[in-house]
């Protein structure tokens, strides 16, 4: 059901935790479906995140995707991580099986609401 | 890796003795119950006592069991066979919420065609109201479905005082056993029951074969047309070496029925008393109107299907209510008519034991569960731990 990617993600999650004094924070999901998603970002002065962590309350391809996406973007510029999108995410992961593609695939979604919340106090 | 199989309200593996029953009809004895020659009156002599295990087993008459594919086909032609047989009487049909989908979809689908269905509720427990149900019941109740044990929380439902209401007013009742054989007695006479669908892969038989229950002078229209098998209600050449295993195998799960299920239930209760210690967790489901092998708990927030994933990953086999496992994008449909809100109905983790699990195993559940619970809580944005 799930490839090896996502099993690795989901037993070794990378970057699990919280960032105390974040840059930005986002949030996405709903427990109607049972996803919840949560992304702080640590941004220096030149758009650089530096530094990512994630929780998530979930199914296995919810804790991977947000594994994968912390990953995909530490260390890139904020418009670097504008651009990757869930599908992407995905496909990072060897792919997800077809009912997990809408539910649980928001990481992207949940990165885009932390980089809002960042330019939005950075305003 | 050890294996440890926890769910058996979703399948049991086949007896031994069970399967060394079946195994000469797929060889050997491979006539057709039909046909009138050694080999055929061989099989028919094997359907004919595999009919009256079945029927001692509920204390029935054999002339009233019908093999059918399963509970879900026993299900739909229980009620489907009976809202045609009677519809000319009237087109009320009476459910309760928390029956398992062949019998709940059967019904909508019925409503579909012009049939009134009441659901009725059930209370946090998972319990219908036998008051409910008289208040419910109508001139032209011509059906009234409800399940014997649930097959979610293992609430044992109220069917003797359910099946002699629905006998005083001349109802047809319909109950589906599935989970209640070798479990709890069940004699449909004392149960005052119509109709009552099993499937023989929960008590140790095979995949694909069951029964239906129809009381002598029960009316009952057949949607499958064909030859005269099961007396033209279900038509085709006989599942030999099922019925066969269906008839051993329920021969074998209500023989000793008590003391099996006195150790099934010390087991599950002990493995009770260590979840419900892990912190932030919940009993869903009735605390003694259980089927003794079910233990279903919520864990709060984590979700279902990270905790069977991680479960599995050390060998131990166990089911959820969450939505990621229900097939849809709700949790259970069960654990929200008990009035669970959705994240706990997430987090439910669903435990059935069976005969062939030891206390070992029990202790070995207990021992990783609880780092399982620790690393997905870890995770977790909802965990108050974490703040
Ligand atoms: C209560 C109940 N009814 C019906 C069924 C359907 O049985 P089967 O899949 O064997 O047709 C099941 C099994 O999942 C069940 O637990």
């Amino acid at each position: 059901m799930y490839t090896e990617q996502v099993m690795d993600h989901f037993t070794n999650p990378r970057n699990v935790g919280e960032i105390e004094d974040a840059s930005g924070v986002g949030e996405v999901g709903n427990m109607r479906c049972g996803d919840i998603m949560r992304i702080y970002l640590k941004v220096n002065d030149q758009d650089v995140i530096e530094d990512i962590k994630f929780r998530t309350f979930g199914c296995a391809a919810a804790i991977a995707t947000s594994s994968k996406i912390t990953e995909l973007v530490k260390g890139k510029t904020i418009s670097e991580a504008l651009v990757i999108t869930n599908k992407q995410v995905a496909e990072e992961l060897g792919g997800l099986p077809q009912p997990k593609m809408h539910c649980s695939n928001l990481a992207a979604d949940a990165l885009k609401e932390a980089i809002k919340d960042y330019q939005s106090k950075k305003k | 890796m050890r294996k440890v199989y926890l769910d058996h309200a979703a399948t049991t593996p086949l007896h031994t003795e069970v399967f060394a029953a079946m195994k000469p009809y797929f060889t050997e004895h491979y006539g057709n119950p039909s046909s009138v020659y050694a080999i055929g009156r061989e099989a028919r002599k094997a359907v004919d006592e595999a009919r009256e295990k079945v029927a001692a087993a509920l204390g029935a008459e054999p002339q009233e069991i019908i093999f059918t594919s399963g509970a879900t086909e026993s299900n739909n032609l229980a009620i489907r066979g009976t809202a045609r047989a009677l519809q000319h009487k009237g087109k009320h049909i009476i459910t309760c919420a928390v029956e398992h989908h062949a019998v709940l979809d059967t019904c909508l689908a019925l409503q579909k065609e012009g049939f009134e269905v009441t659901v009725l509720p059930v209370d946090e427990y998972g319990l219908v109201s036998v008051k409910d149900l008289e208040t419910a019941l109508r001139e032209q109740t011509i059906l009234v479905t409800i399940m014997m044990a649930n097959n979610e929380v293992g609430t044992v439902m109220p069917t003797a005082e359910i099946g002699r209401l629905c006998q005083e007013r001349g109802i047809v009742f319909h109950t589906d056993a599935v989970q209640a054989i070798g479990k709890l007695p069940v004699d449909v006479n004392e149960l005052h029951v119509d109709l009552l669908s099993l499937s023989a892969h929960k008590f140790y038989g095979p995949k694909g074969i069951g029964a239906l229950y129809v009381r002598k002078g029960t009316r009952l229209s057949s949607y499958h047309f064909g030859g005269a098998q099961e007396r033209k209600i279900r038509p085709g050449t006989e599942n030999v070496p099922g019925i066969v295993g269906l008839g051993k195998a329920i021969e074998l799960a209500t023989s000793q029925m008590e003391e099996k299920n006195k150790r099934i239930k010390a087991l599950r209760d002990k493995l009770k008393d260590g979840v419900l210690a892990i912190p932030h967790t919940r009993l869903n489901g009735h605390p003694e109107r259980r089927l003794p092998g079910n233990l279903n708990v919520s864990i709060l927030y984590v979700e279902g299907e990270s905790l069977i994933l991680s479960l599995d990953l050390k060998g131990i086999a166990v089911s959820s209510g969450s939505a990621c496992t229900s097939g849809s994008l709700d949790p259970s449909h069960v654990l929200l008519a008990m009035g669970l809100d959705h994240q706990t109905a997430h987090g439910s983790l669903r435990f059935t034991l069976g005969d062939d699990n030891t206390e070992e195993e029990i202790d070995y559940v207990l021992e990783v569960l609880p780092e399982i619970v620790a690393r997905l809580r870890s995770m977790s944005p909802v965990y108050e731990g974490n703040k």
